[in-house]
């Protein structure tokens, strides 16, 4: 909302206070004024002349020679480029020494050998908004209206000595959307009074009451519980005068003609649209607002036909939709430059039946922005009224006897009660009833004592927004000012705080994978459909929710798995020659079982870790070596560790989207045998996949943090430190090829029983020493009792046991 | 002889020519060993004299010999060291340092100083229903106010939260009625933006929520306060502004000194010393009504920061998509403490 200090003015006096500490008193009391702008960009010495006489300049086609009477009693030559300058006219002209806009200043100059004693503006060259303004004074000079006294100076014809403070104004403080509303509030601020504008006598038509030429019902009581019209005849339809036009630049709206610019400057005032018919055009002699029948159409002002809705309200005469209510009028009634008869309408419509109305049109304008939030029920009539006699005293109307009507109910005026004590107990503060009290008439809320400490409180009607005693409070601190109510800290039990177990784990995790040189990465949780297609992640099966209105299909469903941003992740640094990419995120995941949704999705915190590249950067001690899938599955068994998951199982999968014979679904909990769980995957990414993002070999794998938690062991138990020592043994192996060295672990740890405290591998070989579609393993192998110490046959026992399982099971020779 | 060997010794230069007047002197056919050896043919009065003697005269060469052989032996372990000499200025073997993300570098110093303060951390689902997104926080449906957010719906009760305001509906429904409430509630929401400099349309929260009987606006004040020198510095300082949400009343923007200036004035904070940086308010009673208490007993405090926006301001960020684009450049200077 644009707020002229000079329009302000009209209501409440705000005089001694510089529009920016107004601005910055207004901003720290609850509204953000969001900029001053100064109406006179720096424009001195224009003045108005009167062009007496045009005509071509010799040297140049495009150029004129005017003779303008500035009121000096001498003409001056001037030399002007505009097409529409034409003798007769007024307009402004910047005489020698004048200053305009962007520091720009006129000096006595020749134009093709013919002198120019000043120049003709036009609008752009005041600093004027030349949008506001019709076409052809845009692209020409500024013509002023015939009346404009010669001499007068532009600034104060123009009302540009004038600041305008734009109100950035939140839901609630829809009142200010009117010069009344801004009037009380910053009457409330000064602690200064409120002059209402005083509509004075309509002129009579004498041609009796309007009630009997127009009749006005409501039909649709749910969506109109006011509707008022007068009827106005005669009026001459003309430019507005220049201080009506003046006005509604200074509020950004663009004059018209007078019926029009009357109804948009009674609306700026009042907050109440209003809307001009031409009364000859409407049939039947009726007005009803009722809703729209099924594939009604209407011609709008805009000029494009609609088709309505039966939820949408409308104004309708005796035979069709006039207009659609608070939205925008219909064609078929527009006033016109023919139009003699006005049907003034002031109504208030339901805000939440506009809403949806402007928006199902996509139409919105100043008038559904102020139904929307609710017009003020007593501003219906005190408006129509204005309007009225504007259009009496400046359109040369008279008005038909009386106010035809139609009323739902009446709003009941609301009283709200509260106490000294509720007000300092919610604040924190040590006002007085006095103080408060204070303040309720800054606000010109009228307000009695009740009892001791109490107070009611009338609530004007136009302030909407307050209903009860907390927004009261509001007021009051406002008024009072938040820097004023002290600090304190709160009294009460204390508690403890904490992390949950299951944030205290993603902490770690995170924490602990940064430490171990991994980026952390925040990616989108909203993909492309094909993302999900080409790696279905961990939940194949989960249908991908769709958002409703997608801003792009790049970003249309949710994320089932945090590889494909992961992925995008590492294609995104390799384009910017970063190629060694070690990265996770820790992120939900969102999977349903619904096409369309009836319940919200499950959401799953998962870690995913990607690993393309070399492990780490150059050296000069030796080459980077490039990352591999046992990098990755390093890091899991770390994650694992860290977690007390030790009974991970790997085993191998082909899901799409990996390698088929580098990829591996990881179960925990069970003793890795029944009642595991999936916990995640780890795979090569498939070589065509990688290819088509331009990455080298890549790694990745993908874990459900829930899985992970619910298996961990948050519990240390300290153990004895051995007392007896350690026998060692190596064994190495010569098995098939395919044989997993995991099953020969186990093996060897079943076998070894209680004896065998550790085992490890420690070389791994395929090559002409162990014969084509052999490979031979060796492990390192460590016995020990807890309780005495083992002799060498023993242990020799023990070790050829596993030696004899190990062929058993596997065919395994011990390497010679 | 003595004068001789002792002569001898002095001009060696390395460890072999003292083993070879070692030999010549001392050795089994050395000149001392023959005098010792031709003792025989002396007389008994001459014998111990010239025994004494020769004794001397091996005390001494064996004292110079040994001396000069330390003196070596320290030579030698020098040179060994001075081959091994190596190069300190020369890059040291990189044992792999990673960040966390800037967002949870700042999310965890947010929570930790709430938990010091004794809050819990509490979070809920990113896919909400409009009933806990909106309807419980006092914006019904058709609710003017719910122009502010633009939102991403999925089905039209269902949508992708735009604050992380209905994990304090969540939290006070899962209480019942209990107090103190006091958590806070860090999380993604998603709103209808186009991504720019400024805007991205999923954004990170931290919400608070208080809820006791007798907590004032005061304590909000207060606890913002304590929140923000700890956070920013002790010297910060606090300023609030009346706002509009719809779940507090009265609502206030909070401004914090400008970290940038100390509060003179500067580019960031648009020459005013000030920072706006948190919305808070008192929650509003049909809230409590909404979830279950009653706002005739019990009041309580609400507020809420965009992480970004913090971060932003921290780190000197000039743009909020540097967040999102995950450039390892950006984000590897966030390995730091
Ligand atoms: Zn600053």
């Amino acid at each position: 909302m644009k707020v002229s200090l000079k329009w302000l003015s009209d209501y409440v006096d705000v005089s001694g206070v510089a529009a920016e500490d107004l601005a910055e008193r207004i901003t720290r009391s609850g509204i953000e004024v969001d900029s001053v702008e100064e109406r006179n960009q720096g424009v001195s010495g224009v003045v108005v002349g009167h062009v007496v006489s045009r005509e071509q300049h010799p040297d140049a086609d495009k150029l004129s020679v005017c003779k303008v009477d500035v009121g000096s009693g001498k003409l001056l030559q001037i030399v002007c480029g505009a097409k529409n300058v034409a003798a007769g006219q007024k307009v402004p002209v910047a005489l020698v020494g004048a200053n305009l806009p962007d520091g720009l200043k006129i000096k006595r100059a020749k134009l093709r050998g013919v002198e120019s004693q000043g120049m003709i503006c036009s609008a752009r060259e005041l600093g004027l908004n030349d949008r506001l303004l019709p076409k052809e004074l845009q692209e020409g000079i500024l013509v002023l209206p015939e009346d404009a006294a010669v001499g007068t100076d532009v600034v104060a014809l123009l009302a540009l000595d004038d600041q305008v403070l734009e109100f950035d104004l939140t839901p609630n403080r829809s009142d200010c959307l009117s010069m009344l509303g801004a009037a009380y509030e910053v009457a409330a601020i000064l602690s200064r009074g409120v002059k209402l504008p005083e509509p004075g006598e309509l002129p009579s038509t004498g041609s009796g009451r309007a009630a009997d030429q127009v009749r006005v019902g409501i039909t649709a009581t749910e969506q109109c519980s006011h509707y008022a019209a007068r009827l106005i005849e005669g009026v001459r339809i003309a430019p507005s005068p220049l201080w009506l036009q003046n006005r509604l630049m200074a509020a950004g709206v663009r004059p018209i003609n007078n019926i029009v610019d009357i109804t948009n400057f009674v609306m700026l005032e009042y907050g109440q649209p209003l809307h001009a018919f031409d009364a000859d055009r409407i049939r039947g002699g009726r007005i009803d607002v009722r809703l729209a029948q099924a594939g009604e159409r209407i011609q709008t002002l805009d000029d494009v036909e609609r088709t309505l809705a039966p939820d949408m309200l409308v104004i309708a005469d005796g035979e069709r939709a006039v207009a659609i209510a608070g939205v925008m009028g219909g064609a078929a009634t527009e006033v016109t430059a023919g139009t003699t008869r006005i049907l003034l309408e002031s109504a208030r419509f339901d805000g939440g039946s506009v809403r949806k109305t402007s928006r199902r049109l996509g139409l919105r304008s100043e008038a559904s922005l102020r139904f929307e939030k609710q017009v003020d029920a007593q501003a219906v009539i005190p408006a129509l009224e204005r309007a009225a006699a504007l259009m009496c005293a400046i359109a040369g109307g008279r008005a038909a006897d009386g106010i035809v009507e139609a009323k739902v109910g009446e709003p009941a005026p609301l009283t709200v009660n509260l106490t000294l004590a509720r007000i300092n107990g919610h604040l924190g503060t040590d006002l007085s009833a006095a103080e408060v009290r204070a303040i309720f008439e800054r606000l010109h809320f009228r307000c009695e004592l009740v009892g001791a400490d109490g107070f009611a409180v009338h609530v004007p009607s136009r302030r909407g927004d307050i209903t009860r005693d907390v927004d009261l409070i509001e007021e009051i601190a406002r008024l009072y000012g938040y820097d004023n109510i002290p600090t304190s800290l709160m009294s009460g039990v204390t508690t403890p705080g904490s992390l949950t177990r299951e944030q205290a784990v993603r902490r770690a995790i995170r924490n602990l994978l940064s430490l171990s040189g991994l980026q952390e990465t925040t990616t989108y949780s909203f993909t492309h459909p094909s993302q999900i297609a080409e790696y279905p992640g961990l939940y194949g099966e989960a249908r991908p929710i769709g958002l409703a209105m997608p801003m792009s299909e790049e970003r249309s469903v949710l994320r089932t798995s945090l590889i494909p941003h992961l992925l995008d992740t590492a294609a995104y640094n390799r384009n910017r020659n970063v190629d060694d990419v070690l990265v996770f995120e820790l992120g939900r995941v969102f999977l349903s079982d619904e096409a369309q949704p009836t319940k919200l999705p499950d959401e799953h915190w998962h870690l995913a870790v990607l690993l393309t590249g070399k492990k780490h950067s150059a050296h000069w001690s030796g080459k980077a070596e490039a990352v591999d899938f046992y990098d990755a599955k390093g890091i899991l068994d770390k994650i694992c560790t860290y977690l007390g998951v030790t009974d991970a199982k790997y085993t191998p999968i082909q899901p799409a989207g990996l390698h088929p014979g580098r990829s591996a679904e990881v179960a925990i909990g069970g003793g890795a045998g029944a009642g595991s769980e999936r916990l995640g995957w780890i795979g090569q990414l498939h070589p065509a996949l990688a290819e088509a993002k331009d990455l080298d070999a890549t790694y990745v794998l993908e874990i459900d943090l829930g899985v992970l938690i619910r298996h961990a062991d948050f519990h240390i138990g300290y153990r004895a430190l051995p007392r007896y020592p350690a026998i060692s043994r190596d064994l190495a192996v010569v098995v098939g090829r395919d044989a997993a060295v995991g099953d020969l672990l186990a093996k060897i740890k079943e076998t070894g029983g209680d004896l065998l405290e550790s085992v490890q591998v420690f070389d791994l070989y395929t090559g002409e020493h162990v014969g084509a579609g052999n490979k031979s393993v060796a492990f390192s192998l460590v016995y020990r009792h807890e309780g005495r110490t083992l002799t060498d046959e023993e242990v020799s026992k023990a070790h050829e046991a596993i030696v004899q399982a190990l062929a058993t099971t596997f065919g395994a020779q011990l390497r010679a | 002889m003595r004068q001789a060997a002792l002569g001898e010794l002095e001009q060696t230069a390395n460890q072999q020519q003292l083993d070879e007047l070692r030999v010549k002197y001392l050795g089994k056919k050395g000149a001392l060993t023959e005098i010792l050896r031709g003792m025989g043919a002396l007389s008994a009065e001459e014998r111990p004299v010239i025994g004494q003697v020769a004794n001397e005269v091996r005390a001494a060469i064996e004292g110079v010999i040994s001396a000069k052989q330390e003196e070596y032996r320290k030579a030698e372990t020098a040179n060994k060291l001075r081959a091994e000499t190596i190069d300190v200025t020369l890059p040291g073997r990189p044992v792999p340092l990673g960040s966390v993300h800037p967002l949870n570098k700042v999310i965890q110093e947010v929570e930790d100083i709430f938990i010091g303060m004794g809050y819990q951390v509490a979070e809920g689902p990113e896919v909400e229903q409009d009933y806990y997104n909106f309807e419980a926080l006092n914006l019904p449906k058709n609710h003017p106010a719910r122009d502010m957010q633009d939102s991403f719906y999925i089905t039209e009760e269902i949508l992708m939260r735009t604050h992380t305001s209905p994990v304090q509906v969540r939290t006070m429904e899962r209480m019942k009625g209990e107090v103190p409430v006091k958590i806070i509630c860090p999380g993604k929401v998603y709103r209808r933006d186009d991504d720019d400099a400024t805007h991205s349309h999923v954004f990170t929260q931290i919400e608070g929520l208080v809820i006791d009987r007798g907590i004032r606006m005061s304590d909000l004040k207060g606890t913002l306060l304590q929140f923000v020198r700890e956070m920013f510095g002790q010297e910060t300082k606090i300023r609030m502004r009346p706002s509009f949400f719809p779940f507090t009343e009265p609502s206030a923007e909070v401004d914090v000194t400008c970290m940038m200036c100390g509060g003179s004035g500067c580019r960031t904070c648009k020459q005013s010393g000030w920072l706006e940086i948190l919305g808070s308010g008192m929650v509003h009673p049909r809230v409590l009504e909404m979830s279950g208490y009653d706002p005739n007993i019990y009041s309580g405090f609400a507020f809420g920061m965009g992480v970004e926006r913090i971060a932003m301001l921290k780190y000197g960020i000039d743009d909020i998509r540097h967040f999102y684009m995950n450039d390892l450049r950006f984000l590897r200077q966030f390995a730091r403490v």
